[in-house]
């Protein structure tokens, strides 16, 4: 489905990707793990179009997209959950979710919003809270809830995890398998916690200083001797 | 140890002595010294008791103000209260909110009555006329600013654009105002997106700086290109408007009928002042439908979303550039209706109507208004057009009034007057698509 190969980005004279390529197959969840700054949410934004790969190519459902522009990538069907929330702090909950149906209009909007208040009540709840009242997990919430809503079929999340309480972060994952397995979207994961992340995952990245170190299934990575020094040993639970 | 009272004093002390400071070298140049006109020449004539006066009031008045704050700060922490003029203010604001609808209907129809108010002469419309020009013109920049969250500084260049562009096209094609109208909006429109489509990936300052320069170019080509707009002499003997055709004349022109004679009244002057003031206000009632309304529709909603985060707006699939550039060009639209307006109005237009400080008050009204608030721009238009009017008689103190206000403001609501933003939508009931329809 969605295909990167050999890409590097900079950032002026900063590369932040040295070569990366993945793949996410239909229906799967792949998740990248990696230290602060190996360039996770870099590569996502690069699939994104902003900032643009400049060697290597990104391939979305066999179209080229490597130097499309980002509002016209996410109308292929690509929805960005980008890192730190990012919501509309001044604008209601049901005006946020609004925003994410932008593309479709309002009739994608009515379509969608019940399926969305399905997999997160609270968020219906809260419907007309702005959104900059709401707790850090509701505020999560409400980030992934408004990238779903342009019903995407590939769901790009950066660290939906962030700053939540553990019991939050149970949520967030079982609502993400529920996103891929009842709501079939396929979902690339960027995570620092690592342990949900590869349970959860059908198969893994592991990248390094801009480039991918390791490679596998969830269960693999999890058994790796590395993967657990580096990322695992002391962190989750 | 010194007391609270003591430390509190010797801060205010500080406080004041540093003010009053400021106050002698301003006040020292420009009061200190006058120049006069004696026979044969000028001279200096020197006014330091003036200085004097000035600089003992300062230093009283922020001695006083500090004591104060220095006083019931901690009080007012430990309270967690508020002066009890932010209250009311706070309290007056929450009302309007509240009664918003219905304070826009009473206004809405306060406004229509208010020619045939029985009170009301020619010179309360003039007054209330150019009250509704800054009305639209707030409401036409809140678009870009308000809603869309840029900082332009040179409204007035669109404002001008209308201005001439209606001038010189029934100047030199003999277009009537209704024709010009919407050629003097789209002029004005092409020019926001001429300056919009270079300057939009700028931000927040550079912005500002650019639109700034802007404003003050188009006000120089105006002043310098001679042969189309008569430089500084501006143009004159401007078409006046006339009723769909009739012409407010006591006499008609040749083959025409007059405005009186259609309707079967007395010749009256006041005749052109109160169609002036419905056209404004309808011009006015125009905007304020069309923000209100874009404010509901996809692209509104993406200016508000644009000036919260435009990294995240751009992963919902929206083109920055394209949605601020319309922003720009509508709001620049309606800045072009108004001087068009204003040029009928006037029946002359240099480009001495076109200063930068026309700008800065249509900015002020929106920032003072609360920024993206409809019916604050109205209370701050009021505000800033009436208390320079009615202060005409304290010519002196008119800037200082002017002044005063806007610090009390900026103390008291910092947010604007009526800082608030409405959501554009709501759901009450626990609901399907229905409730999202009808909530919408
Ligand atoms: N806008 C930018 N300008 C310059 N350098 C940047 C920019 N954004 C990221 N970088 C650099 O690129 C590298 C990769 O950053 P990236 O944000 O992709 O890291 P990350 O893997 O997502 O880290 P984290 O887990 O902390 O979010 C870092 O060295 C960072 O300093
Ligand atoms: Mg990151």
């Amino acid at each position: 489905m969605l295909t990167v190969s050999g890409i590097h980005t900079f950032y002026g004279p900063i590369e932040a990707l040295r070569g990366v390529s993945i793949e996410v197959r239909q229906g799967e969840i792949v998740t990248l793990i990696g230290a602060n700054g190996a360039g996770k949410s870099t590569l996502l934004m690069t699939v994104c179009g902003n900032p643009q790969a400049r060697r290597g190519a990104v391939n979305f459902e066999g179209q080229d997209i490597t130097q499309m522009s980002t509002h016209k990538i996410v109308r292929l069907g690509i929805a960005h959950a980008p890192e730190g929330r990012r919501i509309f702090p001044r604008m209601t909950v049901l005006e946020n979710l609004q925003m994410g149906a932008y593309i479709g209009g309002d009739e994608q909007f009515r379509k969608e919003i019940d399926r969305v208040f399905n997999l997160f009540p609270v968020l219906a709840n809260r419907r007309n809270q702005r959104g900059g009242t709401l707790s850090g997990g509701e505020q999560q919430m409400l980030a992934i809830a408004r990238a779903l809503m342009s019903r995407p079929r590939l769901l790009l999340l950066d660290e939906p995890s962030l700053g939540l309480a553990p019991m939050l972060v149970k949520q967030i994952f079982a609502t993400i398998r529920e996103i891929n397995e009842r709501e079939k979207v396929t979902v690339l994961l960027v995570e620092q916690n690592a342990f949900h992340a590869l349970k959860l995952a059908s198969r893994g990245y592991v990248i390094v200083n801009g480039r991918i170190a390791l490679s596998g299934t969830g269960a693999e990575l999890l058994a790796n001797r590395e993967v657990r020094a580096a990322y695992l040993e002391g962190g989750a639970h | 140890m010194p007391t609270p009272v003591g430390a509190a004093l010797r801060t205010a002390l500080k406080e004041a002595a540093i003010a009053a400071g400021v106050a002698l070298i301003v006040a020292l140049p420009l009061v200190g010294f006058r120049l006069i006109d004696i026979t044969g020449g000028v001279s200096i004539q020197t006014r330091f008791d003036w200085v004097v006066y000035g600089v003992a009031v300062v230093f009283i008045g922020r001695l006083g103000l500090a004591l104060w704050r220095e006083l019931r700060i901690p009080h007012a922490r430990k309270a967690g209260e508020a002066s009890s003029l932010a209250i009311f203010a706070e309290q007056i604001a929450a009302f309007t909110r509240q009664y918003s609808l219905y304070f826009g209907i009473v206004g809405a129809a306060f406004a229509f009555a208010l020619p045939f108010m029985p009170f009301t002469d020619q010179y309360i419309l003039d007054v209330a006329i150019t009250v509704l020009i800054y009305v639209m013109l707030g409401w036409g920049l809140n678009i870009v600013v308000g809603l869309a969250g840029l900082l332009d500084l040179g409204y007035v260049a669109f404002y001008a654009v209308g201005a001439y562009s209606y001038a010189l096209l029934a100047q030199n094609f003999n277009l009537t105002f209704w024709e010009s109208l919407p050629l003097a909006g789209a002029f004005a429109a092409l020019f926001g997106l001429l300056l919009g489509f270079p300057v939009l990936r700028l931000r927040g300052d550079y912005l500002a700086i650019v639109t700034l320069g802007f404003g003050e170019m188009i006000r120089i080509i105006l002043l310098n290109w001679q042969s189309l707009t008569g430089g500084p002499n501006g143009v004159s003997s401007i078409e006046r408007p006339s009723f769909f055709g009739y012409p407010f004349t006591a006499v008609a022109p040749e083959g025409k009928t007059a405005f009186h004679e259609l309707m079967g009244l007395e010749f009256s002057n006041s005749h052109r002042v109160i169609f002036l003031y419905f056209l404004i206000l309808i011009l006015a009632l125009i905007t304020n439908a069309f923000s209100v309304r874009m404010r509901r529709l996809p692209l509104g909603r993406a200016w508000e979303a644009l000036r919260e985060d435009e990294i995240a707006c751009r992963s919902l699939g929206i083109n920055p550039t394209n949605t601020k550039l319309s922003a720009f060009a509508l709001g620049a639209m309606f800045g072009g209706f108004a001087g068009s307006f204003f040029a009928t109005r006037q029946g002359f237009i240099s480009p001495e109507s076109f200063t930068f400080i026309e700008s800065a008050v249509i900015l002020a009204i929106v920032v003072l208004g609360g920024m993206g608030s409809q019916f604050g721009v109205v209370i701050a238009a009021a505000f800033l057009i009436l208390v320079p009017e009615f202060g005409r008689d304290l010519a002196q103190f008119r800037m200082l009034m002017f002044g005063f206000a806007m610090v009390a403001i900026m103390v008291w609501r910092p947010r604007g007057l009526i800082a608030h933003r409405e959501p554009s939508m709501r759901l009450h009931p626990v609901g399907g698509p229905e409730a999202a329809k009808a909530g919408s």
